[in-house]
């Protein structure tokens, strides 16, 4: 399979601080591949490096064929970037955006226009086109983002946090994007500090901690390195709580609240097999919440530390 | 929904760059802004109009009467008028650096910089346009200055090397004012240094009045500072009146200024963007 992304000993330093400490990656034509990490993991600088924006201090980089080093212009013509900040003009509509885009790709005007009328059509954006961006909300100036970055018709495309900072309705408009994008057979190279977006969306997912990757492989394969996942159980008296405990193996035990966290994974299966011991022992419970594996729990598990305390990187 | 529409089954080629047609594109893009938003060339236009109402008329007959010499045989409003249009040049040097400013912190650069295109277009565009502005607003302070009574004696080729000279110190002062906005870290920063272009220069320089009326320090400075030959050459242009070495001086500067301009702001753009 051809190689879309490749990188092997990548580093970055800003002054003295390092940022990418010797990052090996390789990306299929064809798949999404997700960096996962929280904010300050080093995860834009790797796409600024990748996307030609800014360059790097060590390492080989080739994306779709093109060194980045030796042949930026190779690498920009068949790339497109969406970065978590728009990059949108904000004076111009968002017809005019995409038409500059056209214009600047040297596409003939018919097909600029043309090109331009298809986006907006695509992307929701038909009523708002003749409308300076300046006026759009932000799901809108995202969705114009992506529109002007397809503009070029890119291989690769790298999307930053492409849904940090929108509300939820708009993050599962742009995950259909995404979707479809993947559908037309573009890579996509995605960086997210949301789990379930890696999950939705990647074929492979790589865990950036301090500069370094920590972990890759499928959401599956990570998910089970992940031990985060539990069930919360409330009673309504001691006497069912300790019941309970008994029978479940003396779990960690909250005697203020009357809960008790039990070890699950969360399936239907596992919770079944949990209520099912439950009921045989006719133990009466006030209330189940099912907590599954998030960011959090992933960065304690594979680095040993929440992730707030890597909050100081930009 | 289906992106594929837009996506056809073969690719367009890579085309070999083209830096004049990328430029051409970034300066319909600042042209439209300035057609959108019309207050910059206010904004660009007032200062030079309110300078040349206050002088030629609050302070015209003093300052006239004072110089006596040098200024009189003609109209103080005639020596006024080349000065205030160098100053207007000069004053779409903050709206130059503002707007590089913006841009850059704005994520459309950085798109720019990941595209296949001319890496400096985006900077000529700005160029470009800022240079059409200051001479639609010499023509509009002009404009003013002749309903004020300014009457320049100037005929066909005096005219043809004005407006060269215009152009010439539009694309001095405006690749300076690009190197200050790239090199300013805020939009605030970017209005402020230009300030030394658009305001401090003029006043110390024969703009107002003559050499031989300012006080010594200040006329030390004024004699060896750009703007005084430039203001020399488009007064003897423009109202008669010997020139000499100050033309090849305006000249001189104004060709040193755009590639000192344009090389300070090359290699600033050539940075990694910061983030």
């Amino acid at each position: 399979m051809n190689t879309a992304i490749g990188v092997t000993g990548l580093r970055k330093n800003f002054s003295d601080h390092v940022v990418l400490d010797g990052i090996d990656l390789h990306v299929p034509a064809g798949t999404v591949f997700s960096l996962l990490g929280p904010n300050g993991a080093g995860k834009t600088t790797a796409v600024q490096i990748l996307s030609t924006l800014i360059t790097a201090d060590a390492g080989t980089i080739t994306v779709a064929g093109h060194d980045v080093a030796t042949d930026p212009d190779g690498v920009r013509a068949a790339i497109g970037v969406t970065g978590q900040f728009s990059a949108v003009d904000r004076l111009l509509t968002g017809e005019e955006n995409l038409r500059l885009m056209g214009e600047l790709y040297r596409l003939p005007k018919q097909e600029c226009r043309r090109r331009a009328r298809t986006l907006l059509e695509q992307f929701d954006l038909v009523a708002a086109g003749r409308k300076p961006a300046a006026t759009y909300s932000g799901g809108m100036t995202r969705r114009l983002d992506l529109a002007m970055t397809l503009v070029g018709e890119p291989k690769v495309i790298f999307l930053d946090e492409p849904t940090t900072g929108l509300d939820p309705r708009s993050r599962h408009a742009m995950w259909d994007i995404i979707r479809e994008l993947v559908a037309s057979g573009v890579t996509v190279f995605l960086t997210t500090q949301y789990l379930e977006e890696a999950d939705q969306l990647a074929d492979r997912i790589a865990v950036l901690d301090h500069g370094h990757i920590v972990a890759e492989g499928t959401a599956a394969e990570l998910k089970r390195r992940i031990p985060g996942g539990h069930v919360r159980l409330q009673f309504t008296d001691v006497r069912e709580l300790d019941t309970a405990a008994r029978i479940l193996g003396d779990p960690a035990r909250d005697l203020e609240s009357l809960t008790l966290t039990v070890p699950n994974d969360g399936s239907r299966r596992g919770l079944k097999a949990l209520l099912d011991r439950l009921d045989d022992a006719s133990i009466e419970t006030e209330a189940l919440t099912v907590h599954t594996p998030d960011l959090d729990d992933v960065f304690f598990a594979l680095t040993g530390h929440p992730t707030n305390q890597n909050a100081s990187v930009s | 929904m289906t992106i594929t529409d837009v996506r056809p089954a073969t690719r367009k080629e890579t085309r070999p760059m083209n830096g004049f047609a990328d430029s051409a594109t970034m300066l319909r893009r600042n042209l439209r802004h300035l057609v959108r938003y019309p207050t910059l060339i206010i904004a660009t236009v007032a200062v030079p109009v309110v300078m040349l109402l206050l002088f030629s008329y609050l302070f015209g007959n003093t300052i006239s009467a004072g110089v006596g010499g040098p200024a009189g045989g003609f109209d103080y409003i005639d020596y006024l008028v080349p000065g205030i249009l160098l100053m207007t040049i000069a004053s779409g040097a903050v709206q130059t650096a503002v707007q590089i400013r913006s841009d850059m912190s704005e994520g459309i650069v950085n798109r720019f910089r990941t595209m296949p295109i001319s890496r400096t277009a985006v900077v000529t565009g700005h160029v470009l346009g800022s240079v059409i502005l200051n001479v639609l607003t010499v023509v509009v302070v002009l404009g003013v200055g002749l309903a004020l009574g300014f009457r320049p004696t100037a005929g066909f080729v005096e005219w043809v090397a004005v407006a060269g000279l215009t152009v010439l110190i539009s694309l001095a002062i405006t690749w300076l004012a690009v190197a200050l906005g790239l090199v300013a870290k805020t939009v605030e920063g970017a209005s402020n240094t230009p300030m030394v272009l658009s305001f401090f220069l003029p006043f110390l320089s024969t703009t107002f009045i003559p050499l031989s009326s300012l006080p010594a320090g200040i006329r030390w400075f004024a004699e060896y500072q750009p703007y005084t030959p430039i203001i020399q050459t488009l007064r003897g242009l423009l109202i008669g009146g010997p020139i000499g070495h100050d033309g090849w001086l305006a000249v001189g500067w104004g060709v040193v200024l755009t590639l000192g301009g344009y090389l300070w702001s090359k290699k600033l753009f050539a940075r990694d963007p910061q983030s």
